[in-house]
């Protein structure tokens, strides 16, 4: 049977929805090995195991975190080898995309990006020139590497549970000799808000919030959605960078975008187009955004917003 | 400084963009100068002005891999002020992947750092056709150089690169020495214009077009032939068609609601 290697990057306390997922892909393609990086705890090691994962490597270096990218591709290379895997899986997170590139070259490997399903034969479907197109890719080398977007399978459990082995993987010195050294560290405000890349639901505000983001959270907050924003928003400061939906922000694929005081330019239409459901809530009847909306509402924001959270939280009791 | 800017001529995003119905290749008529290279290039103008700019010796070099077209990625660079352009073009890129891309380009940068060493090759954060952000990667792995990509704050000191770059959960500081593989992000500037001046400048400045036997590399690692993905299928979408539009009155918030409910989205 095939080999599959599944790399997380830093499982913490519990497996993420994305990590699931792409256990669930792997397992669809052969018998499933995990490489991570970080702390590995008990319970996500029997969380892999529920999962079918055999085996489970970890770097021989605690330090990982301290560098960019390099020594994580030069880790994971070894644990490609030491599993004897033919397809590699990686989330498509920049991190993950670049790891990828990396670990391509070491390996002489393609690299297939933004994957949305893999067919048994390691046949890839994504969509490319910003969802204008649908395409398949293979990889015509021995081994393959996919980054594989959230949202792209429901995650389910293994039929059978394994007790996976934790092994080793030697990272050699050289890994991070001369590698980009993470010097200065600064976390971000947690939001409590769902992840806005494996968000089902997405409310984004745009310049038309005029500053105040509150009518967008409520709404968000009714529907137990993640708030996005265009860029307008996140320059005039009114919301951090990484709430950017669009060709240079994030890339959504929610079974809900509703975009409100968004205009629809061609770059933030690349990163939401490929919602299951758009709704537009907009003054100007003129914008863009209308030219994909489900359902269009050619209003006030500040009117129509608040009328449907409060809609909802009624018929939600 | 000598400073080498990856510039990649694409199709022009507002407009309607295709593959090519024979090998499923973009289609590169309407091609610009990749509107995220901008800011790559205004990163390397700002660090060689601030050395002096090109009266003290820094170059800023506008690097292209591309067909016959890609010439005008690089004279609208010299026009925005790279003190010269490097046009690799040889008929076997064609239909390149982001492995076989890397390859060739690595190749470049060190043909143009044999004479004088290169301390920076500066990219943009993807392309914006392909949008994989793999070469940037690929071409630190090949060149065995230190990656500093998605940077939105760089600055160099003293023989050291150091960056920042936003993640979703932290704000981190990048260091490494150069010479050292940089990708910038839409963050880090405001890319200027091409003014009167610069466009007469540009004209005489030197375009030097490279072939692959030029930088030793053999056109079976390029191309398709030497990609290793290959793009079997391609099918446009179809367009996204407008929905139901209302107009507010007074009451579009609860038909929002009513319009979820019946999506079963509530
Ligand atoms: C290289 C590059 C990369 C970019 N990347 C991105 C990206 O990743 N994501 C992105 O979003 N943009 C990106 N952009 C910017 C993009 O081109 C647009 O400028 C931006 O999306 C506009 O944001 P907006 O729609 O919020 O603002 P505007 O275009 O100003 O539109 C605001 C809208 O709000 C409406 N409005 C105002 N008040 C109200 C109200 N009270 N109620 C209802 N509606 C109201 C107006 O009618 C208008 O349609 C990029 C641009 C470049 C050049």
């Amino acid at each position: 049977m095939a080999k599959v290697l599944v790399f997380i990057d830093n499982p913490g306390q519990a497996l993420k929805k994305s990590s699931l997922e792409l256990l669930t892909i792997a397992r669809s393609l052969g018998e499933t090995a995990v490489a991570v990086n970080g702390a590995l705890n008990d319970d996500v090691v029997a969380a892999l195991g529920a999962q079918g994962a055999t085996a489970v490597f970890r770097p021989s270096s605690e330090d990982l975190d301290a560098y960019l990218i390099g020594p994580k591709a030069a880790y994971l290379a070894g644990a490609v080898a030491a599993s004897g895997a033919t397809t590699v899986l990686l989330e498509n997170s920049f991190d993950g995309k670049e790891i990828a590139a990396r670990l391509g070259i070491k390996l002489g490997a393609g690299v297939i990006t933004d994957v949305v399903g893999v067919e048994a034969d390691g046949t890839a479907h994504k969509s490319v020139l910003a969802g204008s197109y649908t395409t398949t890719a293979k990889a015509t080398t021995a081994v393959s590497v996919l980054t594989v977007k959230p949202n792209s399978v429901t995650p389910e459990p293994a039929a059978a549970a394994a007790s996976p082995e934790v092994l080793t993987v030697d990272v050699p010195g050289s890994a991070t000799a001369g590698a980009a050294r993470i010097t200065g560290r600064k976390d971000k405000p947690a939001s409590g808000r769902p992840d806005l890349t494996e968000a089902r639901i997405v409310v984004a505000g745009g310049r038309g919030v005029d500053g105040d983001f509150g009518p967008v959270e409520e709404l968000a907050d009714a529907l137990g959605a993640a708030v996005g924003a265009s860029r307008a928003a996140t320059d005039a400061g009114w919301i951090g960078h990484d709430a950017q939906v669009g060709q240079t922000g994030k890339t959504v694929s929610p079974q809900l975008y509703i975009s409100a005081g968004i205009s629809g330019a061609i770059q933030q239409k690349a990163g939401m187009q490929t919602a299951k459901v758009i709704v537009a809530v907009n003054k100007d009847a003129e914008s863009p955004v209308f030219e994909i909306a489900d359902f269009g509402i050619i209003g006030d924001l500040f009117q129509v917003l608040p009328q449907a959270t409060e809609e909802i939280k009624k018929r939600k009791g | 400084m000598k400073i080498i800017v990856l510039v990649k001529h694409v199709p022009d995003a507002q407009l309607d963009r295709h593959l090519s119905d024979e090998d499923n290749t973009t289609d590169r008529a309407d091609s610009i100068l990749s509107e995220l290279d901008e800011y790559a290039l205004e990163a390397a103008l700002q660090l060689t002005e601030a050395r002096g700019g090109a009266k003290a010796g820094n170059q800023v070099i506008a690097l292209s891999m591309g067909p016959a077209g890609a010439v005008n990625a690089i004279k609208k660079s010299l026009q925005i002020g790279a003190t010269e352009g490097v046009h690799l073009r040889d008929d076997a890129l064609a239909g390149s992947d982001a492995a076989a891309t890397s390859l060739a380009l690595a190749a470049a940068v060190r043909h143009l750092g044999a004479d004088s060493p290169v301390d920076l090759v500066l990219t943009g954060m993807a392309s914006t056709d392909g949008e994989t952000s793999l070469v940037p990667a690929q071409l630190a792995e090949r060149l065995d150089l230190p990656q500093v990509t998605f940077a939105s704050e760089l600055e160099v000191d003293g023989g050291r690169v150091i960056a920042r770059r936003d993640s979703d959960t932290h704000y981190d500081t990048v260091e490494a020495t150069l010479p050292a593989v940089v990708s910038v992000t839409d963050q880090i500037n405001e890319p200027r214009f091409p003014n009167f001046k610069g466009i007469i400048a540009a004209k005489r400045k030197t375009i030097t077009t490279l072939t692959l036997a030029e930088i030793g590399v053999d056109p079976a690692q390029v191309g398709k032939a030497g990609s290793w993905t290959e793009v079997k299928t391609a099918a446009a979408r179809p367009p996204r068609t407008a929905g139901t539009i209302i107009t507010d009155e007074g009451d579009a918030g609860i038909k929002l609601v009513d319009f979820l409910a019946a999506q079963k989205l509530l």
